[in-house]
């Protein structure tokens, strides 16, 4: 058959989530390992390889190795495209099993940032990161820190092209925390209308508190292994079809438009090749969250609606619950955890699976995961599915 | 009693000092390519364009336009307290690069995108000038 899996995961571990102080990173890390080996019925010595998701303060490094005990690698590496990484390690270790270098691997995302002294916005920030030299230095006294204010630029400029509004962004809040109120491993599942979403407290205009992202300490856990191997192992198989990376260049040349032309739409149309679907094969979306405007401006480039279309498209709230496509099930990283782009996967496995409860979906036949890094410069696609071909 | 907190005065290093000893003397200065003619921004050694190693400096005219802004009301550095909240723009310049800078002398709720803007500096301490952006005079 044309179109087989490049790859099969078969384990999934994820931590508890969210204000879990006095941990460290790799600790959070072995965890999650240690539940993706239970949940693949796989030991430590069955694994030969190890991918590590970089993370934004650094501590999740090469050494990660030594620290979780893992002798005899045949594949180590710790890979950053920030936000879009899982897409690019799922890619690696698919390739890396295909070629024979490894026959079981894990990727893995651990971060810890939240501490009890100072709130979730200040975790990635504060002082001692600004640097002062050069044109560092310049962009430090303009106050350009932080994403919250790159995405807010981003969103401004399509609600000034397209008409895209304040309700818009506020249907797909509210689509996931109802997502999220489905979801064990959820942070945030207190009910949330569009009134408390307007009423939020700005951020960066255009964005209000209810359109950004949470903060988490946790891990989630990955296992792959090739698809002959994944028949004999205790879960069903979610396979790999398709993956693609595309990085659409920087924001600050007047011929490029990053902000609302992303990676989604190279990436997502090479996935799709590869994987011999189309995106009405698809039956739910699991996509990077990092703000209520990545969703909307990822579908468009996916093509589920024209560009400039994804406020009209979303507003019908088709994207939660009873929806026609249900969207980040669990909750994303608007509601449910914020673990970069193992988000959108950890919960595209669980789909896949049927093992959602409440929140499962109906369609799992197909799920199309995205990851997105930097101010949109970076994006991956994932093309995961129950069939071991299309 | 706490002490008032400053904005952060960028230090000119090597490779920016030709931006800043501009910005002093009242000029935009951008790196330019002499192979292909192309402007860049920010600082690089080698140009974005063509790729080249022979980016040298010119004066840009300072016009541009505003692409997209956002108004920051989270305090990051304690320099900004007071400053809450303010706008973080990005202006296309005509020589086709897109720099982030602040827009001065207008309300923030009377930004609007495409708005004609035109540079201008302000004494930072130091010996340091910032190029920022205004409306446009005409």
């Amino acid at each position: 058959m044309a179109n087989q899996p490049k790859g099969s995961i078969v384990g999934l571990g994820v931590t508890p989530m969210g204000k879990i102080y006095g941990r460290r990173a790799v600790d959070f890390a072995a965890e999650a390992i240690a539940l993706a080996l239970d949940d693949a019925g796989l030991t430590k010595n069955d694994i030969d390889g190890l991918l590590i998701n970089a993370n934004i303060p650094n501590d999740m490094d090469p050494r990660t190795q030594m620290a979780l005990g893992f002798e005899n690698l045949t594949l180590i590496n710790v890979m950053n495209g920030y936000g879009s990484t899982a897409g690019a390690m799922m890619q690696y270790a698919c390739m890396a099993i295909r070629e024979g270098l490894a026959k079981t691997v894990v990727l893995v995302y651990a971060d810890a940032p939240l501490t009890p002294s100072r709130g979730a916005g200040q975790s990635y920030s504060g002082p001692h990161r600004f640097p002062l030299n050069g044109m560092a230095g310049l962009k430090a006294h303009y106050g350009d820190f932080g994403a919250n204010l790159g995405y807010a630029m981003a969103a401004r400029r399509h609600m000034h092209l397209y008409g895209t509004s304040e309700d818009h962004f506020g249907i797909i809040a509210v689509g996931q925390r109802k997502w999220a109120q489905m979801s064990p491993r959820a942070q945030m599942k207190a009910p949330m209308t569009m009134a408390d979403h307007h009423n939020s407290r700005w951020i960066a205009e255009p964005l209000r508190l209810l359109d950004c992202c949470l903060v988490s300490n946790g891990a989630v856990a990955v296992i792959v292994t090739s698809p002959e191997r994944a028949r004999d192992l205790k879960q069903p198989p979610v396979h790999v079809l398709g993956y693609a990376t595309c990085a659409p260049g920087d924001n600050l040349n007047t011929a490029r438009h990053p902000a609302v032309e992303t990676g989604a739409k190279r990436s997502g149309e090479m996935a799709f090749r590869m994987a011999g679907i189309t995106r009405d094969d698809i039956g739910t979306c699991q996509l990077y969250d990092c703000y209520t405007y990545t969703v909307l401006v990822t579908l468009e480039d996916y093509g589920f609606c024209a560009k400039g279309e994804g406020g009209p498209f979303v507003a019908d709230g088709k994207l939660g619950p009873g929806g026609s496509l249900p969207t980040n099930t669990g909750g994303g990283q608007l509601s449910g955890y914020y673990m970069w782009a193992f988000t959108p996967l950890s919960e595209a496995v669980v789909q896949v699976r049927g093992q959602g409860g409440a929140r499962q979906v109906p369609r799992n036949d197909h799920v199309l995961v995205s990851g997105n890094g930097g101010i949109l410069n970076f994006h991956s696609t994932l093309i995961l599915s129950r069939h071991p071909s299309s | 009693m706490s002490q008032t907190a400053s904005k952060p005065v960028p230090i000119p290093d090597t490779v920016s000092a030709t931006f800043f000893d501009g910005a002093r003397g009242g000029e935009l200065m951008l790196q330019h390519c002499a192979s292909c003619g192309g402007w860049s921004f920010p600082v690089r050694e080698r140009c974005p364009h063509c790729f080249a190693g022979s980016l040298g400096w010119r004066a840009a005219s300072g016009r541009g336009t505003l692409y997209t802004f956002a108004i920051m009301h989270q305090v990051m550095h304690p320099g900004f307290a007071a400053s809450v909240p303010y706008n973080v723009s990005q202006i296309d310049l005509e020589e086709g690069v897109r720099m982030v800078s602040n827009v001065v002398g207008v309300a923030n709720d009377a930004l609007r995108i495409g708005m004609k803007l035109e540079v201008c500096f302000e004494d930072v301490g130091d010996n340091v000038r910032i190029p920022k952006f205004r409306p446009a005079a005409d």
